[in-house]
């Protein structure tokens, strides 16, 4: 039983910072209605980043995910006002093609920049562990999870309490209405798709403190944060999160107890049946 | 009587070709029969490369381009066709042929169970481009652990070393696969310019264009959009066979790739959504534009150069020409006819 609780635990702990990538591709679905197909490319971008940062400043990780959330969110908000806002209106699979060639070169940037071999951060502390009450917490899950839980709590104070918070609320529920009343939209939208490549540049940042890089993983992130975000609802906030730390779980149990290789097949199957059953997902709205 | 109904239609298809369409037709078709009798190894390779784009661009489009019904997961189709003809080949020596008969059918039933859980449940737009994904992987990842057909180590055809083509058994010179793959494209395309021309096609475009408009008009929805989706299915496990039988190999991992199912609809988009022709343009046009950055970029050895060309031209085309080439091509060379 001690062995089950702590792959339940270990996968939770993972599961959220599954659960912030995954938020980055709900907040721009929800509120700009454009399915960011280049997600686990822009998460792989700043993993490299703060691969590169690691190496040459020599500072930890955990210090470098404000970097990594800044730097993606000029990318996403220059990405959002000079590229993907002209394709707003247009029909899903031109929107498609666009993710998709931006999804490409970046993927074939980071393969010419650094090569096609995996590279990873190391921390001292790595094979560090706290026990409590008999169960194992790994030290760099804790601090990974911690760092994503609070990343989705600044996010939900932003939108809560702020007034630029409210006003992309505002977008998301009634794109006209919100035109009506003089807000700018397109510097709205791009402030959303800042912060949703932000919580994906945090969470690569964290992430890098469990697993390695290398360029051609990014799609696997990509179709993971689609089966997360679809489990919680797209476009849901909290679903995005409860999304994260299912897939956690199902990834760590089904690993464990099937075979390693069947568990995104375990997920795939989730998926469908969610899709099927409850479109909306677990947590969200009958659009 | 619907065909003779939608040729007195206004704006809509003529009946025949113009003379300067059948002319242009007819030089192309000259071409592409000549072309092996002129080609090396190496560029009748690429123009069997270029056929198959454009056979599976063509099937997809039927679904997206005619229906409206997004698919990201077309090498879910490939697949199955191709191990049903394989494995059937392979463990019972039955003649391609016929388990390219057995797979077509299999894909279409498929198809036709996905689309009909799907359209059942409600689950359109975004939401059914990504069921259509979720079912690929699904069923790459099944294959992987599937040990009839070799799992994820493969499944291979044995090469026999008789003299000559042996086209029942689907034996041969790449010139055969080239002739073969000609057919069966030029078959496609007739096809989609019947069905255009019949009630199905415009049922279709109705539903394209808009589906709550074209259900209030009375079009069964779900009837014409199953249809839509069980005739690509069919259609593209065909090509999968070929698929199969010209590389002699499977793994699920690269048959049932999603980037297969991306590769498959990037033609049709570059090319021209929806129009019979423009599959064909957008595979000669990224096909060779693939192998010209392969040829390039191997004199510069830098790993990752020509994805990033070819990322740089996608983008390039879906924001400056977003309704594809071959619409501006036809115009360029007044090939529309008497059409508009």
């Amino acid at each position: 039983v001690i062995t089950y609780l702590n792959i339940i635990i270990a996968g939770l702990l993972t599961g959220a910072v599954y659960g912030l990538m995954a938020l980055g591709l709900s907040i721009i679905f929800g509120v700009i209605r454009v399915v960011n197909f280049a997600h686990g490319e822009m998460m792989v971008v700043a993993m490299y980043a703060v691969v590169v940062l690691n190496q040459h400043l020599g500072l930890d990780p955990l210090l470098l995910v404000p970097v990594a959330a800044a730097l993606l969110f000029l990318f996403g908000y220059a990405l959002q006002r000079g590229l993907i806002n002209r394709f707003i209106s247009r029909p899903d699979h031109e929107q498609f093609i666009l993710l998709l060639s931006i999804a490409i070169l970046l993927t074939s940037s980071t393969l010419m920049a650094f090569g096609p071999d995996a590279r990873n951060v190391q921390v001292d502390y790595a094979y560090e562990s706290y026990e409590v009450a008999g169960l194992l917490f790994d030290k760099v899950r804790v601090l990974a999870a911690l760092g994503a839980i609070a990343g989705v709590c600044a996010l939900t104070v932003f939108f809560r309490f702020t007034r630029t918070g409210k006003a992309i609320r505002a977008c998301a529920d009634n794109q006209v209405g919100a035109q009506v009343v003089g807000l700018d939209v397109k510097r709205l939208y791009a402030i959303t798709f800042g912060l949703g490549a932000a919580c994906v540049g945090a969470a690569g940042a964290l992430l890098l403190l469990l697993v390695d890089v290398e360029p051609y993983i990014a799609a696997n992130y990509t179709l993971l944060g689609f089966i997360i975000v679809i489990l919680g609802g797209l476009g849901s906030m909290p679903g995005a999160l409860i999304g994260g730390l299912l897939v956690g779980v199902s990834e760590a149990l089904s690993g464990f107890l099937i075979m390693p290789s069947l568990k995104s097949m375990f997920s795939f199957g989730l998926l469908i049946l969610v899709l099927l059953m409850r479109p909306q997902g677990l947590m969200g709205r009958r659009a | 009587m619907s065909a003779a109904v939608a040729e007195r239609l206004p704006g809509t298809a003529q009946s025949g070709l113009s003379s300067r369409q059948m002319t242009a037709a007819a030089l192309l078709l000259a071409l592409a029969v000549a072309a092996p009798f002129f080609a090396d190894a190496y560029l009748l390779s690429v123009l069997i490369v270029i056929l198959f784009a454009a056979y599976f661009g063509s099937a997809w489009n039927i679904m997206m381009g005619f229906a409206g019904q997004l698919s990201i997961g077309h090498a879910l189709y490939v697949g199955l066709g191709a191990y049903c003809s394989a494995a059937l080949f392979a463990k019972y020596d039955i003649s391609p042929w016929l388990g390219m008969l057995v797979g077509t059918a299999f894909a279409g039933v498929v198809g036709g169970l996905i689309a009909s859980l799907s359209f059942r449940f409600r689950v359109g737009g975004v939401y059914f481009a990504l069921l259509t994904i979720a079912f690929n992987e699904f069923t790459r990842i099944l294959f992987d652990h599937f040990g009839y057909v070799g799992g994820s180590s493969g499944l291979f055809l044995h090469v026999a070393n008789r003299p000559g083509d042996d086209v029942l058994n689907l034996r041969g010179s790449p010139q055969m696969f080239y002739y073969l793959l000609l057919a069966f494209t030029l078959m496609i395309v007739l096809i989609g310019r019947a069905i255009l021309r019949r009630r199905l096609g415009y049922y279709w475009l109705a539903i394209r264009e808009d589906e709550e408009a074209a259900c209030a008009s009375g079009i069964d929805l779900f009837r014409y959009k199953l249809a839509a989706v069980v005739l690509s299915a069919a259609l593209t496990a065909i090509g999968g066979t070929l698929v199969a039988f010209y590389d002699n190999n499977l793994y699920p991992d690269t048959v049932f790739a999603t980037s297969r199912s991306v590769e498959i609809m990037i033609a049709p988009i570059v090319g021209g959504l929806g129009t019979l022709i423009g599959p064909l343009v957008g595979a000669a046009i990224l096909t060779s534009l693939g192998e010209a950055m392969t040829a390039l970029s191997s004199s510069f050895a830098i790993p990752g150069l020509k994805q990033w060309f070819y990322g740089a031209v996608l983008l390039a085309i879906v924001t400056l020409k977003p309704s594809g080439l071959w619409p501006f091509i036809r115009d360029a060379l007044r090939l529309d006819g008497s059409r508009r």
